[in-house]
């Protein structure tokens, strides 16, 4: 097919370039810097697709950002995109696009069977009908998703790579149009740093849809690829174009989204389909421009029927007719810009359809001078056609608007340009928390006073002529960079000269009266996205809704991928007229981000896969992976877990770990838990305010276990700390609690108690740790230490060393989290893993066995030992733990006050207990509830939950630790265990120690 | 995404910083003489009170310092701000309903 | 300490040093770009020297004491550095925070630990030696500013960051100190733009590396052995 209404000559395309394209199946051709709404339209494809809710034929509307119908799924799996809006695609060779809201095609399609039966979709309908049963939902929605036709999304997983960034700048100009681009060039030429992020692949903005205006003497355009030239050989400048101001944040921070690839045939595989900018800007100049609004009259949804400027756009920068016969229809003199151009193209106008009573304004006037037809105070009533407008009625009105009088006469077209004023672009501004306020004269909202630091200009200002643009523009760099501490050196270069004209007089008319009453034959679409009509207002407004929140929710007016652009000001417009209220009274809907749809990939970016968090190796990773362990994730470190043998399970290596520990001699890498250096003459006054035990007394070289509360009295962490000198201590954490504990004691320190002389520093990373247990811990280490006295008396449980071991200075701790004779080695981190070498192999002769966190975790509840974050999850005291032992009775220490509140002392608090199940057997699963009564079925009266369960081959059974409502006085008692699997476990309350229970070992 | 102005550092990315909730609420001299009521009011209650706050943040990833700000928890404005145990500035008065 | 051929860095097992003659991703951007530099050269640079040192600044013991120890006053202008020599690898003292330092010294960690708390003692002051915590990343070239920027909130601007300068920050989901070592027209710089030095804890350190490997694709990467 050729390109039957492409123009001869003129447009802002390449011919010399011509590409090939698809739309549902059919093979077409474009050139290059079109886009694919420009190119179908260049063949003369006008239908191309179905409307939302009553399938309804819908052509191109618009040509920008703002257009409701032409949506399209671009590509194929995995490449492909759904809602893509066809006047935004930049054609590229070869291109692939499909409509959507159609099914099984566009030509025939099924649903448009709702629009016969549209007096079943009222608005609200969805409400009203899908509501019960909620269980039958997931059948109503797969129904309406399919029907609606929202597009696909990929099946396989996105291929493409997604960036993001940060960026900083003194002024950030949103949008290259005259405005922006005048402001771009005060601010960089006032040597502030400014980022032009600009939505389009060409710069100027408006400029580029229109000929005929001038800038000092010469077109419009050339003065913008100008200024264009002067601020990209600026090097404190950041043209982006492609780039979208989606989101205005507080604090002038700003999301923008680059689509870096997306106009490229060839896509390297080095850079980002789409880039994220988040962009903090001391200023932000706002030049957004203006979208055009409809008219709302009947039928005026065909394919055919589009905006006026739309027109100008086609015709003038893609040198594409849009139509053969034309008749433009308007409210306001800018439309008779639209009629001199398409007129100029060759498409014959065959009405000029005023609503305004007379016909005045510069554009209006050359237009009559051009002997244009005009038909004043008149209304199109109706228009024909299926896939493309054939014929309207047009007829006059009365003196109020309300009413026309006749059916009109029929006039011949296949195109309709239509404009009913135009809307400031003022989302960012929203979105940024400005003030909106209504100017009843330009009919339309403006911005108000900004609330962050933004300025707006031109068009999105409400100023719509070019040489006004311009100034404004200037005036706003200008300000904007000396607010950022830019003042402009020098003379100042003048404004440029221009023409200066905006779209008044006008005559603002909400709803356009039809030959029949509003509801009865035809329907006055405001809203083409969501298929929302005049008659869905008033019918929201009947059954009481008046909040423009809640009518744009029940009718779901302006709830697109448009978000409404261009129908949320009408709707606003109609809903006030029919309440008889005035428009600012109605106010408007809230502008959220995004401006316009955003790629999820980019809000992932590279942080996929490995890269999704930070994996945390300890020195000794290497070896572990080596060695064949599984790993589990512990916050962000990956800790070994266990270390399989010919082919053993978790069961089956853990049983072997733990009974080697026991028997001989067992290997862990302890390098995750946290280690705080504590220094200063207060320092033991530090951990006496906030471990619930004294530490004063602590001799130089010994260790102590710590608890640490909350001021709410809850466990917080608990860990053994070690005095290293007078004023010196080396504090332990939980592993995950590593960063938080440190938190707390700065809190404390610099905000409570500034006055105390000490300091904290973070060194878990500075030591490797490795902990040998078991029988023959001490003969081991006694092989590879010279230097260190290692004799039960010289060097006890909960004593620390310093020597070397394997020739490497290290600080040994006698520490058991095992209940096994065990040292805590730790080490300049780089010989963690030289170290570690060094000890398996004097350790062969032990049958040294390393183990993981699983074994760590039954070993230790063999011997009743609680973990932080298992045992306990914020809402356990140390009473409740069965540890008063440690809790002290003399001294304050944090959230010591609150163990004594009257909730704490409520003889029914969860209490650490043991629990053994009736078969030894028998492991319970970890997080199984425990009842007292069995019922048949839920709900049950739940006593408390089980923590941590294991099969301890030590004990020859299975153990539990479990915390149960009164535990404390409940040993001996029967309780049962109902599972999810029907199952119910018989066990019996016990003590928590299973193994050991005098420490005999521990101290060997 | 707030811009915090760090006493010691600049201004930086909300991201560096954590907050600390309310400002100047004391550690109680003597928690052991405070009724349940009393301690309960110091551990729990805060009046969350809309417009200006004073409240404390700390630049976890940077200085690690903790300091005070005086921030309107309606339009985010940040009015002013302050070192620990610094007296807190006059600010202006808001008046939200 | 223990003998050095005993020692690994945490990027050891990456292989970079084998790795340090190849640039990735050059033939990607090569029909983009004439320069045949990669856009970014990037090494490790472990085994420094790091000491934490906390105390009064402000307070004359304090400050004389440890100029005295260092050959240089402690920076009290927050984000600088300070050195005695010229010489950009020779020690270094950085600005944390208030009361917080990092000497940074091409030598022994543990000496110069022990040299400060000898002329510290009796002090309010605490010295602790981290030299084993953390490692450093070095990153230079013409898009190193780029680079870093996609991982870290702070403004790189040179009007906002420049050689001698450092800063505490985040990059991408690791916690970073960043000293600018280099500005744009720094010599010796054969990619040219700027230079720096990212110190990163232990643990993360092959995070960031592969985050930052991944990032630098667009650039073409260049791995330098430091």
């Amino acid at each position: 097919m050729t390109q039957t209404f492409r123009l001869p000559e003129g447009g802002l395309i390449d011919r010399e370039r011509s590409l090939g394209f698809r739309f549902d199946g059919s093979s077409y051709r474009g050139f290059s810097g079109d886009s694919l709404a420009s190119a179908l339209l260049a063949n003369g494809v006008h239908f191309i697709g179905r409307s939302f809710k009553y399938h309804r034929p819908r052509g191109i509307f618009a040509a920008g950002y703002e257009e409701p119908n032409a949506l399209v799924q671009l590509g194929e799996d995995p490449r492909t995109d759904p809602n893509q809006l066809a006047t935004l695609v930049d054609l590229v060779d070869g291109l692939a696009a499909r409509s959507q809201n159609r099914w099984p095609s566009l030509d025939y399609d099924i649903g448009a069977l709702n629009n016969l039966a549209s007096r079943a979709f009222p608005s609200g309908f969805y409400y009203k009908t899908f509501m019960w049963p909620a269980a039958m939902w997931m059948k109503y929605e797969h129904f309406i998703r399919h029907a609606a036709g929202m597009g696909q999304s990929p099946r396989e997983r996105d291929p493409d790579r997604y960036d993001k960034t940060q960026a900083h700048c003194d002024v950030l100009v949103v949008g290259a149009g005259p405005a922006g681009l005048s402001a771009a060039l005060a601010a960089a030429r006032a040597g502030a740093r400014v980022v032009l992020a600009e939505q389009d692949h060409l710069l100027g903005g408006a400029l580029l849809g229109q000929v005929g205006d001038t800038i000092d003497g010469a077109p419009a355009l050339e003065w913008a690829r100008a200024a264009e030239a002067e601020l990209r050989a600026l090097p404190e400048v950041r043209v982006l174009e492609r780039t979208t101001a989606y989101g205005y944040f507080d604090h002038n921070f700003l999301t923008l989204i680059e689509k870096v690839t997306d106009h490229l045939v060839r896509k390297p595989d080095h850079l980002p389909r789409h880039r994220l900018w988040k962009l903090r800007a001391k200023q932000v100049v706002l030049a957004t421009g203006s979208i055009e609004r409809p008219l709302v009259f009947r039928d005026n949804d065909r394919p055919g029927i589009m905006l006026a400027g739309a027109c100008r756009t086609y015709v003038n920068r893609y040198a594409v007719k849009p139509g053969t016969t034309a008749v433009v229809f308007t409210n306001n003199d800018s439309a008779y810009g639209a009629a001199l151009d398409l007129h100029g193209a060759g498409v014959e106008i065959a009405a000029i359809v005023d609503l305004r009573r007379e016909v005045i304004g510069p554009m209006s006037e050359l237009a009559e001078a051009a002997g244009l037809p005009i038909l004043a105070d008149h209304a199109i009533v109706a228009t024909e056609g299926g896939r493309r407008l054939k014929r309207l009625r047009a007829a006059p009105m009365d003196a109020s608007g309300e009413q026309v009088y006749g059916s009109g006469e029929p006039i011949d077209c296949d195109l309709l340009a239509v404009s009913g004023g135009w809307n400031p672009t003022l989302h960012l501004h929203s979105q940024a928390k400005g003030e909106i306020v209504w100017n009843d004269e330009l009919g339309c909202f403006v911005p108000g006073k900004a609330s962050q630091a933004a300025l707006s200009a031109g068009a999105c200002n409400g100023d719509f002529g070019l040489a006004s643009c311009l100034a404004e523009g200037a005036a706003a760099g200008q300000k904007a960079a000396a607010a950022a501490g830019f003042k402009a050196k020098g003379r100042k270069k003048a404004t440029p000269k221009a023409t200066d004209h905006g779209f008044l007089p006008a005559r603002w008319l909400w709803l356009v009266p039809s030959d029949t009453p509003l509801g009865h034959g035809g329907k006055h679409f405001h809203e083409l996205q969501n298929d929302v009509t005049a008659a869905d207002l008033k019918l929201a407004l009947r059954e009481g809704y008046r909040s423009i929140e809640h009518v744009k929710r029940y009718t779901t007016t302006g709830m697109g991928t448009d978000q409404g652009k261009t129908s949320n000001v009408n709707a606003i417009g109609i809903v006030a007229e029919a309440t008889g209220r005035a428009v600012p009274d109605v106010g408007v809907t809230t502008f959220r981000p995004p401006f316009t749809p955003v790629t999820f990939g980019v809000f992932a970016g590279r942080d996929v896969d490995a890269l999704l968090d930070p994996v945390r190796r300890t020195p000794m990773h290497g070896w572990h992976q080596r060695a064949g362990a599984l790993f589990e994730d512990v916050g962000q470190w990956r800790r070994a877990w266990y270390y399989p043998k010919n082919g053993e399970d978790l069961d089956a290596a853990v049983k072997r770990e733990v009974r080697e520990v026991r028997r001989s001699l067992g290997i862990m890498d302890a390098s995750t838990l946290g280690k705080i250096d504590i220094q200063g003459s207060d320092a033991s006054e530090l951990l006496n305010r906030i471990y619930t035990n004294a530490w004063k007394k602590l001799e130089v070289g010994k260790c102590r276990y710590g608890l640490m509360l909350g001021e709410d009295g809850m466990v917080m962490d608990d860990g053994v700390t070690a005095r290293l000198g007078e004023h010196h201590y080396l504090m332990t954490t939980t592993t995950g609690n590593a960063a938080p504990v440190l938190a707390h004691l700065e809190e404390y320190i610099q905000t409570e108690w500034p006055e105390l002389d000490v300091y904290c520093t973070s060194v878990t990373e500075q030591f490797a740790t490795i902990s040998i247990a078991g029988p023959n811990a001490r003969r081991l280490l006694a092989e590879l230490t010279g230097d260190i006295e290692l004799s039960p008396n010289a060097f006890p449980h909960m004593a620390v060393r310093e020597g070397t071991v394997a020739g490497v200075a290290a600080r040994v701790f006698r520490v058991s989290f095992t209940g096994e004779s065990a040292y805590e080695i730790n080490l300049p981190a780089s010989f963690g893993l030289a170290v570690w070498q060094a000890i398996m192999t004097a350790g062969e002769k032990y049958g040294i066995t390393p183990y993981g966190t699983e074994a760590m975790h039954v070993l230790r509840a063999e011997k009743g030992f609680i973990i932080v974050g298992q045992e306990t999850d914020g809402s356990i005291n140390p009473i409740d733990l069965g540890m008063d032992w440690i809790v002290s009775k003399k001294k304050d220490f944090v959230g010591k006050r609150s163990l004594t509140r009257s909730d704490m002392a409520k003889p029914d608090r969860k209490q650490l207990v043991g629990i053994l199940t009736d078969d030894p057997e028998t492991v319970l699963p970890e997080g199984a509830h425990l009842v007292e009564r069995l019922e048949p079925q839920p709900p049950m009266t739940m006593l408390g939950h089980v923590s941590s369960s294991y099969y301890s081959p030590n004990v020859g059974r299975s153990i539990a630790l479990a915390l149960v409502k009164g535990g404390h006085a409940k040993k001996g008692q029967k309780l049962t265990a109902p599972l999810l699997d029907g199952r119910t476990i018989g066990c019996t309350i016990v003590d928590p120690v299973f193994f050991d229970t005098e420490g005999d070992r521990l101290r060997g | 995404m707030l811009l915090i102005p760090c006493p010691y550092c600049g201004e930086r990315d909300e991201t560096e910083f954590s907050y600390g909730g309310e400002a100047h609420i004391e550690r109680p001299k003597d928690p052991e003489k405070l009724s349940d009521a009393e301690w309960a009011d110091y551990v729990f209650m805060r009046p969350n009170s809309k417009g200006i706050l004073l409240e404390r943040w700390v630049h976890s990833h940077g200085c690690r310092r903790w300091f005070n700000l005086a921030r309107d928890t309606v339009t985010y404005k940040i009015h002013a701000v302050y070192r620990m145990g610094e007296k807190p500035p006059r600010v202006p008065k808001t008046d939200y309903v | 300490m223990g003998d050095s051929f005993l020692r690994h860095s945490p990027l050891a097992h990456l292989g970079l040093a084998a790795r340090a003659t190849e640039v990735s991703e050059f033939e990607a951007t090569k029909f983009e770009a004439d320069d045949a530099e990669a856009g970014v050269a990037m090494g490790e640079r472990p085994y420094r020297g790091l000491v934490n040192l906390r105390g009064p600044a402000g307070d004359k013991a304090f400050d004389s004491a440890v100029e005295k120890a260092l050959g240089v006053a402690l920076p009290i202008e927050p984000n600088t550095t300070a050195g005695p020599g010229k010489n950009k690898d020779s020690l270094r003292v950085f600005w944390l925070g208030p009361d917080e330092w990092w000497v940074v010294t091409p030598g022994d960690g543990p000496a110069m630990a022990d040299r400060l708390r000898t002329a510290l003692a009796g002090q309010k002051a605490a010295v602790t030696d981290v030299s084993e915590s953390r490692t450093c990343i070095h990153i230079r070239g013409a898009r190193a500013r780029d680079l870093l920027s996609k991982g870290c909130p702070l403004d790189l601007h040179p009007r906002m960051l420049s050689a001698g300068r450092c800063a505490q920050s985040l990059c991408a989901k690791a916690m970073v100190a960043l000293h600018q070592t280099e500005d744009d027209s720094g010599d010796g710089a054969k990619e040219g733009g700027p230079a720096y030095d990212v110190y990163v804890l232990n643990s993360f350190a092959e995070y960031l590396w592969l985050w930052l490997e991944d990032a630098a694709r667009e650039y073409g990467l260049r791995i330098t052995a430091e």
